[in-house]
């Protein structure tokens, strides 16, 4: 009944906002920018260090002077790491927040259920780290700062296949997960491309506890390495089991992994693994290094890659809105596609025809319960 | 074959935490006719119990410091989650089956259901959503036997469902409690003509079932090294499903319902796919339902006209 009579509610208020597009107050006295992420659940770090980038990028923007002599207010909401709330996120923030712009998710599965919505009420919004190449393809109005799945497959499949010097990887993707499976394709493209072999392939479901079947099917095969492009909780999860089940080879994997409780999880068994990721916190530009420094005097914690694109994204999101000249979606939107050379705390970002950033990843190693640097990889 | 045994083996201490949960759904069906879905909860606040216990002890000094947790103390954190499980199930009994104890058999069910959604949410509320790691109440230690990885902590997990299987069945079997609680299963309204105190002895029953369940919380967590809020929801399914397996209201039937539905999972895991390791658990509770209604070792029971 309850859920009855809030479907009707955002029904109607859908409605209200349809027709009352045209007569938007452009006076309002300040800027909204929603973002929508996962503040809680398996994937809470996620949510949290994204936003954690987001408002800091907003609060220097503001202490500046805002945008278009306004201030700006962020309003985020959580998305609990489902789709489908995620989509109710999104018509959310665009009904009763009446935010202008987005940003979010970091999960591909999640930005695409966003993203739908807000390519149909056409309202920008910029994914800060989505790499599956299907969010962008959802239509002009969502755009990312990340590079996409295919990049980064290729990325770790060099690696494996150069600095590695692997010949054989078994690979144990999570098969609810959008991002994971699309990874998996492209690491298994490029790998076999360059000479490789894929001895085994095996799957799980995002929020399974229990990984010995598969790890035990994987260690009867002569791999040399896993390749887990899954998300943190259960990647640690994997390593303890692997230890626990006296497999000793590196596991390998993508953004996904970034997270302290990566650390936390896996403890001792996840050192010596490999992870691709956006940036470094350890090697950083000048401009990096400025951002870090705040993050962590303002968190007390250093940011992870997420916050680093959190930040970057909110950034390309302020000078758009500068850019447009106006508080409109489709200004907005207009002047995010025309964003060039712009520089960000990762790199210099230019979105391309296909609403997607063109930039390098690094790959890290895990050591001491830390990720360090260990390589770059140009596109 | 050597992976043939370490699948088995994972099967059977798996296997081993779905008895334990078993037998609390298996000993509640047998005494009120109710299956009560709270259960899968109450191994949820058990696992989390043991989790804070083990953190009220200062096992975070002992990680840090790579010293193990010392025994004496481990067995604390298992008294103490098995209390505090004992206590939340005598009081979801007291708050939300008593009072409907008498209403027609769906209104208890309905209840069991609302009672599990509570505190799954409060679960969420008070725990946190996020994925905790468990700690090390037991420094791992690992044996190869051919080629066959065990570890201290699946050999734990054997052990301990093994003593609290054959304490229960004493206890069912040798003592007073016990022989009233097979007296209520038996006729509910007899026992309570030949003087004994029901209420009472529905209040052991949950009490006892919700301490197995504690135990299988922390068996579970040191196995499956996370726990979330949620942990319960299927784990307790599978477990109510082991128990239908074996033959619900049997004691034995939990168990061997419990090994064979772990068995099953983690065959079906390592050589179908893991897509179907849930899928398998339902197939054959549909499959029992079909054939064998009753169960492993149930009984029929000759309805009375």
């Amino acid at each position: 009944m309850r859920i009855q009579r809030r479907t009707l509610i955002s029904g109607l208020g859908a409605l209200a906002t349809g027709l009352s597009v045209g007569c938007r107050k452009t006076g309002a006295s300040e800027i909204v920018i929603g973002h929508y992420g996962s503040m809680t659940g398996s994937t809470a770090h996620f949510g949290q260090d994204t936003d954690r980038g987001v408002r800091l990028a907003i609060e220097e923007a503001n202490a500046k002077g805002g945008v278009l002599g306004k201030q700006i207010r962020v309003v985020t909401l959580d998305t609990r790491g489902d789709s489908a709330e995620a989509a109710n996120a999104v018509t959310r923030l665009i009904d009763i927040e009446k935010a202008t712009s987005l940003l979010g998710e970091v999960a591909s599965s999640l930005s695409l259920a966003g993203g739908r919505v807000a390519q149909r009420r056409k309202i920008p919004m910029i994914s800060p780290t989505s790499t599956n190449p299907k969010v962008t393809e959802i239509g002009d109005y969502v755009f990312r700062v990340c590079f996409i799945d295919p990049f980064q497959g290729r990325v770790m499949a060099t690696f494996a296949r150069q600095n590695l010097k692997l010949d054989r990887v078994a690979i144990l993707k999570d098969v609810k997960n959008d991002y994971s499976i699309g990874l998996a394709q492209a690491f298994q493209n490029s790998f076999t491309a360059q000479g490789g072999t894929i001895v085994v392939e095996q799957s799980y479901s995002q929020g399974d506890t229990d990984f010995s079947a598969q790890v035990t099917a994987i260690r009867g095969t002569p791999a040399q390495a896993i390749f887990v492009p899954g998300y943190y909780s259960e990647v640690g999860s994997i390593a303890r089991t692997a230890d626990r089940l006296g497999l000793k080879i590196p596991l390998l994997g993508g953004d996904g992994w970034d997270s302290p409780d990566l650390f936390k999880i896996g403890g001792d068994a996840i050192n010596g693994s490999y992870f691709s990721d956006h940036f470094a916190p350890d090697v950083a530009t000048d401009r990096a290094k400025q951002f870090v420094a705040n993050f962590t005097t303002k968190y007390g914690v250093a940011p992870s890659g997420l916050g680093a694109l959190g930040y970057e994204a909110a950034e390309v999101m302020v000078d758009a809105i500068r850019r447009a000249g106006k508080d409109d979606p489709t200004a907005i939107r207009d002047a995010i596609a025309q964003t060039k050379d712009f520089d960000g705390v990762t790199g210099k970002i230019t979105i391309d025809a296909q609403r997607n950033a063109q930039k390098s990843a690094v790959v890290l190693k895990i050591e001491g319960g830390k990720a360090k640097f260990e390589t770059s990889i140009a596109p | 074959m050597t992976q043939f045994l370490q699948q088995i083996i994972n099967g059977l201490s798996l296997g081993s935490i779905y008895a334990l949960i078993a037998l609390g759904y298996t000993m509640v069906y047998g005494i009120l006719k109710l299956i009560n879905f709270a259960h899968g909860e109450v191994f949820m606040v058990g696992a989390y119990t043991g989790l804070y216990a083990a953190s009220a002890l200062g096992i975070d000094a002992f990680e840090a410091s790579g010293r193990s947790f010392p025994l004496y103390l481990a067995l604390l954190v298992l008294v103490v989650a098995m209390a505090a499980a004992a206590v939340l199930g005598v009081l979801i009994e007291f708050l939300a089956y008593r009072p409907v104890r008498n209403a027609p058999r769906l209104t208890p069910l309905i209840t069991a259901i609302g009672v599990s959604l509570f505190l799954q949410n409060a679960g969420m509320l008070v725990f946190s959503p996020n994925p905790q790691r468990y700690p090390a109440i037991l420094r791992e230690v690992r044996f190869e036997v051919l080629g066959v990885i065990v570890t201290n902590i699946k050999l734990t997990i054997f052990g301990v469902a093994l003593a609290l299987m054959l304490g229960l069945h004493l206890l069912v079997q040798k003592t007073w409690t016990g022989r009233a609680m097979r007296a209520l299963s038996f006729n509910i309204d007899a026992a309570k003509l030949m003087g004994i105190d029901t209420n009472r002895v529905i209040r052991s029953t949950f009490a006892i079932g919700s301490g197995l369940a504690a135990a299988g919380g922390i068996l579970f967590g040191l196995d499956q090294i996370t726990i979330n809020p949620l942990m319960g929801v299927l784990t307790g399914l599978k477990a109510f499903v082991a128990a239908v397996l074996g033959g619900i209201g049997s004691i034995p039937g939990a168990v061997v319902g419990g090994l064979l539905i772990g068995l099953a999972e983690q065959l079906t895991a390592g050589y179908l796919s893991p897509a179907y390791r849930d899928a398998i658990t339902f197939l054959i509770l549909i499959g029992i339902l079909l054939l064998k209604p009753e169960g492993l070792l149930g009984v029929v029971r000759v309805e009375k006209v």
